[in-house]
């Protein structure tokens, strides 16, 4: 069972990291416009390089 | 819910969530730039549509950043320098309509600080619940002794601090309704919260076998959903709202010595001389000084056809000058104006109808009570039975938890977000939250008749009274006049194939009708006594056309149908709702509109006040009246109705007083609402009965003492699904 000793920091470090990611998101704002995100995605625009 | 932004804005964490929560939503509120150009598109709808609008704005120099919310169909644009007048040629270049939106009307940076925190909150529940839902698979799954301890204090560890911080809407709104001594729905949720991580608490460090930190975790994150929908589906429509009144800058041209000056309507004092253009909407109360015109009073009074006005006329804000540009001395502004004495009347109306207690609202003051009670019975019991605290506390916060109002909770935010959603989609615009469960209960539609179930456009009924020979100077003279009557005419013969004859010495007499010569001969086209004419007793809106010495010819108008108004009426009328129509126009145009439409009930030239009382007679008698209007002379009524409508043509006021706007042309989405509203009550119903029955199920275990943690998260979880479920059949 001293398996446990790595498993649940391993898990609690990746459920934390899955939070800082949602954070992360809601700070650059990527809730503003789902419909326009949805649809952004299908230009091909930036396909080449990303946007400056 | 707000525009975008265009700065860059690098990410930056801190160790605890809830310390960013705040200050991040504050920072991010005030960021919408004072700089910013905001325009409508309305039209926008596609990938390529954003691609093009953004391509158009980024090709000016000046133009340093553009992005388009297709969400809220809206641009921002960062352009130091230039003005919505500059920007708006450069989208319409691109093949879009754009609108100028008036930054300080839209103001939702309180009301999206608001979402972006629960938002935040919600995250943070899911997140720490899926972590407290592995440990406890495992404790679950039969780990026990020092494992079962140490899962117990980190979900603990985690469980705690997210309570705190997730559950604070809960805990403050029910405070917040303690103290005002009512019992609402978050007085059961924040006990159950606080008690059941007491005992957790205590549980664990005695080595108990059942800790409910898990079911805690994940009641906090399913009621969070709630409150976010719930929150969603008012934001949209405010912000929907509050763009209609933003469209509106409101401006008024006043004569000074030195010139003409752009003044805000609201600087305006009695006395000033203002001037107000023709097709433009009057300002202030005031009477006519100079010039003269034909005025549109249809969103006052109702009346359909124009009236003539000359010095000494009085006018009322809200009218629309027509023909000739006047110049007006403003007699009453702002407070004083006829406009606001309206909304006075409305405010009045608005109070009764406050008084409307919600389906969830009813539910909640029936669930509260009893939640408690079961509770204490549970603990008075266990303790009488077996004489341990201990237990009898377990078993009642298992009571609390089992019997929270996840479920309920979910059950109306999700189905009146589908619901609204749906009928967005068709092009109507819920206001209000109660909205839809007080459309579900109309017996009686009353319309109004000029802008609502007509477009307000004049439509010539037979083109056949014109002698082919005298059509091309009928449609000369017509052209060139903006008055609503010689364009429906200059319509009517163009869509006949005339072509045009030449006139010479064309004048436009304002109030009076157009004139030229043709071949030599006067040829005049307007009211009957300039023309020449006996104007008779015709019912419908008239004009008349005299071509040299012959005899005038008496043109006849009606009003023309709003698109789908047969259908929508006739909808109704199959649905077992009875038709109303209300008109403060002459008796001869609404009859012919009821006749048309095939409604028997109908009413002429009636009064603002007299409106809204018929309203409340027919609601005296328990029946729910919905009210569909556009004018100010409808305000009132709107407000009394148990429900209303208005059209996006309709002024500011009416708007206001409606819970429903329409947005498009086509008036049979709102016979359509009708049915969508009484499905989203059946749905609520159902979602109350369907939690009702996972608690009749559950109570008991839980006041046997069977409960154990797997059971309530299982109750929990697989309740909130069937109900958005349920709520998802409605789109």
């Amino acid at each position: 069972m001293s398996i446990l000793g790595l498993l649940i920091p391993v898990s609690l470090a990746m459920g934390g990291l899955g939070l800082l990611a949602f954070l992360w998101s809601l700070r650059n704002r990527q809730y503003e416009d789902p419909k326009g995100d949805a649809e952004r995605i299908l230009t091909k625009e930036w396909d080449e390089r990303p946007r400056p | 819910m707000t525009d975008v932004s265009l700065h860059p804005n690098g990410p930056s964490f801190s160790a605890c969530p809830a310390c960013d929560a705040a200050p991040l939503a504050t920072h991010l509120a005030a960021r919408a730039d004072d700089g910013d150009v905001v325009l409508s598109l309305p039209s926008v709808h596609c990938a390529s549509c954003i691609a093009d609008v953004e391509g158009a704005l980024m090709a000016h120099p000046q133009v340093r950043q553009a992005r388009v919310n297709l969400t809220l169909r809206r641009v921002t644009v960062d352009a130091p320098g230039l003005t919505a007048e500059e920007l708006i040629p450069l989208v319409e270049g691109a093949g879009y309509e754009a609108l100028e939106l008036d930054p300080s009307a839209l103001g939702t940076s309180a009301a999206d600080r608001q979402g972006r925190d629960l938002l935040m909150r919600m995250g943070v529940a899911g997140f720490a619940m899926m972590n407290v839902m592995i440990l406890s698979v495992a404790v679950w799954s039969g780990a026990d002794a020092a494992t079962r301890d140490m899962f117990h204090w980190i979900s603990g560890a985690i469980a705690l601090p997210t309570v705190a911080f997730a559950g604070k809407p809960f805990f403050v709104s029910a405070w917040r309704s303690l103290r005002a001594g009512r019992l609402g729905m978050d007085v059961p949720i924040a006990l159950a919260l606080i008690l059941a991580s007491a005992i957790s608490v205590f549980e664990t460090m005695s080595s108990g076998q059942h800790a409910y930190f898990d079911g805690v975790v994940s009641l906090c994150f399913f009621l969070l959903i709630g409150r976010y929908l719930d929150y969603r589906s008012r934001a949209v429509a405010r912000s929907a709202a509050a763009e209609l009144t933003a469209l509106e800058v409101p401006r008024a041209f006043r004569v000074n010595a030195d010139g003409d000056e752009a003044v805000a309507v609201a600087d305006l004092l009695p006395g000033d001389l203002i001037r107000v253009r023709p097709g433009s909407r009057i300002p202030a109360d005031g009477e006519v000084v100079e010039g003269q015109s034909d005025i549109d009073r249809s969103l006052l009074t109702g009346e359909s056809l124009p009236v003539a006005a000359a010095p000494h006329s009085l006018l009322s804000a809200g009218e629309v000058n027509l023909t000739g540009p006047l110049l007006i001395r403003v007699t009453a502004a702002g407070r004083d104006s006829s406009l606001s004495r309206l909304s006075a009347l409305v405010e009045a109306a608005e109070n009764a109808r406050g008084r409307y207690t919600s389906l969830a609202e009813r539910a909640s003051r029936l669930y509260a009570p009893v939640v408690h009670l079961l509770a204490l019975v549970s603990f008075i019991g266990w303790f009488w039975a077996t004489g341990d605290a201990r237990l009898a506390i377990n078993i009642a916060a298992a009571v609390l938890i089992i019997t929270c109002p996840c479920a309920l909770g979910l059950a109306v935010p999700a189905v009146v977000t589908t619901a609204s959603g749906r009928l967005f989609r068709r092009g109507l615009l819920i206001k209000d939250g109660t909205a839809l469960e007080r459309m579900a209960e109309v017996q009686t539609v009353v319309f109004d008749k000029t802008g609502t179930l007509t477009m307000g456009t004049p439509r010539l009924q037979r083109i056949e009274t014109i002698p082919e020979a005298h059509r091309p100077v009928a449609l000369a003279l017509a052209q060139g006049s903006a008055h609503p009557l010689s364009m429906a005419l200059a319509k009517a013969l163009q869509d006949a194939g005339t072509q045009p004859a030449r006139l010479e010495q064309q004048v436009e007499v304002p109030g009076a009708g157009v004139m030229a010569l043709w071949q030599g001969q006067e040829v005049r086209l307007g009211r009957a006594d300039w023309v020449g004419a006996n104007a008779g007793t015709g019912a419908l809106s008239s004009s008349w056309l005299r071509v040299g010495p012959a005899e005038p010819l008496r043109l006849e108008f009606v009003d023309q149908l709003r698109p789908g108004a047969r259908d929508c009426v006739a909808m109704i009328e199959a649905s077992g709702r009875k038709v109303v129509l209300l008109s403060g126009d002459t008796s001869a145009a609404v009859r012919d509109i009821a006749e048309r439409l095939g409604i028997k009930d109908w009413q002429a030239e009636v009064a603002p006040d007299r409106k809204a009382q018929i309203v409340q007679e027919l609601g005296t008698d328990g029946t729910a009246v919905m009210m569909v209007g556009d004018g100010l002379n409808d305000t009132a009524a709107l407000a009394a109705a148990h429900v209303s409508i208005a059209p996006a043509t309709a002024l500011d006021a009416a708007r206001v007083a409606s819970d429903i706007v329409l947005l498009g042309h086509d008036l049979a989405p709102v016979a359509d609402a009708l049915e969508t509203a009484r499905k989203a009550r059946t749905r609520i119903k159902e979602n109350f009965a369907i939690s009702f029955a996972y608690n009749i199920v559950a109570v008991p275990i839980a006041l046997a003492g069977f409960a154990t943690p797997l059971l309530a998260a299982l109750a929990m979880s697989i309740s909130s699904i069937t109900v958005t479920l349920n709520a998802l059949r409605l789109r």
